[in-house]
């Protein structure tokens, strides 16, 4: 039998040998910062919203925690079964002297396999041009015939329907059923995307699978999936998984949508967009229509006033307007020249008049003439016992000169 | 009438509208003759109704294609091997 000794160093207890224990492993490098895989059993789902669970193996298990706030974020579904790899740091439990790992991210078991996977598959596609960005062609504005490969069953198909009836009734939907999911998706995918294009009646194709695991999406990572969507003549538009899921099918797609939902909005227009298109337009054939009219009444109106500049009709008009003013003016100068002539008339008669002899003889004048009738202006002309006439203001007599002057060379008047 | 002018009733949509967009651009451009323009605005007030009439009665078609799984299945997994 082991005999201990008198002095023996002195004990810890246990909790500072826990505490001790505790304080190495929280300063490993390792332990702080590892991937653990193993199997999920025994979970519980306390109240207080932490998740609590042992991983296992074969041959060993090891206690397992999710805090509340790590466990809200999680992607992946904690259930008994599963086979995952924890990412987290090592310490005690020390209530318990319980080692565990405190879980800070799980991932499906594989997956870091899986994602080494995906980036060489698109390092070598990208290589090769697949999602080259000038590869990709342009979503037709109106898809008047829309291809789907979807699962016939999921919600996903369900989410499109809907969507289209909504925006784009108009439209006529060909859908090609392909697995979504498992080992005969992707050929199943790939052969639904060219027998779509070997129909040739789509105007574009919706490749779409509701939300899931990457394990779930995983067939939108195959290499034929990917090639199908590049080769395809009819432009693709992917709605895989949720937002932040992002497959090799998206790359090669010629519109990536975050959704099935999302996809079938961006391959079409809005019918209420349509409507006011339509509207827009109406009124742009009315418009249109009614300048080609009023051009038209213009051009009329422009040459209505100039053929009335050269209408004969003005002409005469002018022509009457002129003569209208040449025959107001010759009357008017005509009756100038007569007021002349009559004024002049009247001024010689006024001298006529005052040279009338009568004038003379009513003033008391007497015209005295010889039988010859010519008158005698002075003695000279008269002779001795001559007859003369003499005229007067109301007649004439006769009378023989008696007196006649012994001298005759004066000039005495008659 | 003759001519490529489809009879509109049979039109869908797209068809419609797109000889109404044709029709407006011949109009704006207003070469045409009175008694042409008269024409082209007629059809294009049909079209347009015959446009407004399909988007009220619209209603989602579905057809599904038939396709063999199994041959292009086949196919793909030759092409891969």
């Amino acid at each position: 039998m082991f005999q201990t000794s008198l002095f023996q160093p002195n004990s810890l207890s246990v909790s500072e040998l826990t505490r001790y224990l505790r304080q190495l492993m929280e300063s490993d490098e390792i332990l702080r910062d590892i991937w653990v895989r193993g199997e999920i059993s025994n979970v519980s789902r306390p109240s207080s919203g932490h998740i609590y669970f042992t991983l296992k193996d074969a041959g060993a298990a090891l206690k397992g925690v999710i805090w509340r706030s790590t466990a809200l974020k999680l992607r992946v579904p904690i259930e008994s079964g599963m086979a995952v790899e924890a990412h987290g740091y090592l310490s005690i439990y020390e209530r318990d002297g319980q080692y565990q790992i405190y879980v800070d991210a799980i991932r499906f078991s594989g997956e870091g396999y899986l994602y080494q996977e995906f980036l060489r598959l698109k390092a070598r596609l990208e290589a090769e041009g697949l999602f080259e960005e000038d590869r990709k062609k342009p979503i037709p504005i109106f898809p008047h015939t829309i291809g789907i490969v979807t699962s016939a069953t999921g919600a996903a198909l369900q989410d499109m329907l809907n969507t289209l009836q909504k925006r784009f009734p108009l439209a006529l939907v060909i859908l090609a059923p392909a697995a979504v999911q498992g080992d005969e998706a992707p050929p199943a995918i790939s052969g639904a995307i060219k027998a779509l294009n070997r129909q040739g009646k789509a105007d574009v194709i919706l490749v779409a699978r509701g939300g899931g695991s990457l394990e779930d999406l995983w067939a939108f990572n195959d290499e034929r999936v990917v090639r199908a969507i590049a080769d395809s003549v009819i432009p693709v538009v992917t709605g895989i998984g949720h937002e932040t899921d992002f497959t090799l099918a998206d790359f090669a797609a010629d519109l990536r949508a975050p959704t099935p939902t999302g996809a079938a909005v961006l391959a079409t227009p809005d019918v209420a967009d349509i409507r006011r298109t339509l509207a827009v337009t109406e009124r742009n054939l009315t418009t249109a229509f009614e300048e080609v009219v009023a051009v038209r009444v213009q051009a009329l109106e422009n040459y209505r006033v100039q053929i009335d500049h050269l209408s004969p009709l003005r002409q005469i008009q002018n022509d009457r307007q002129r003569l209208d003013q040449i025959s107001q003016s010759l009357q008017l100068s005509l009756a100038r020249t007569l007021q002349l002539h009559h004024s002049t008339l009247n001024g010689i008669q006024n001298r006529l008049l005052s040279l009338n002899p009568q004038a003379v003889l009513d003033r008391g004048y007497a015209i005295v003439s010889g039988s010859d009738q010519k008158i005698k202006r002075t003695i000279k002309d008269i002779s001795p016992d001559e007859w003369l006439n003499i005229r007067l203001r109301d007649g004439s007599v006769t009378a023989q000169v008696q007196n006649y002057p012994e001298t005759t060379s004066g000039n005495a008047a008659g | 009438m003759s001519k490529s002018e489809t009879a509109i009733e049979k039109m869908n949509y797209e068809q419609a509208y797109s000889e109404l967009e044709l029709i407006v651009t011949q109009l704006e451009t207003g070469q045409l003759p009175l008694e042409e323009s008269l024409r082209l605005f007629e059809r294009g007030q049909q079209l347009v109704r015959r446009c407004a009439e399909l988007l009220e009665k619209a209603e989602l078609r579905i057809q599904q294609l038939a396709f063999p799984i199994e041959e292009p299945l086949d196919k793909v997994d030759e092409d891969i091997a």
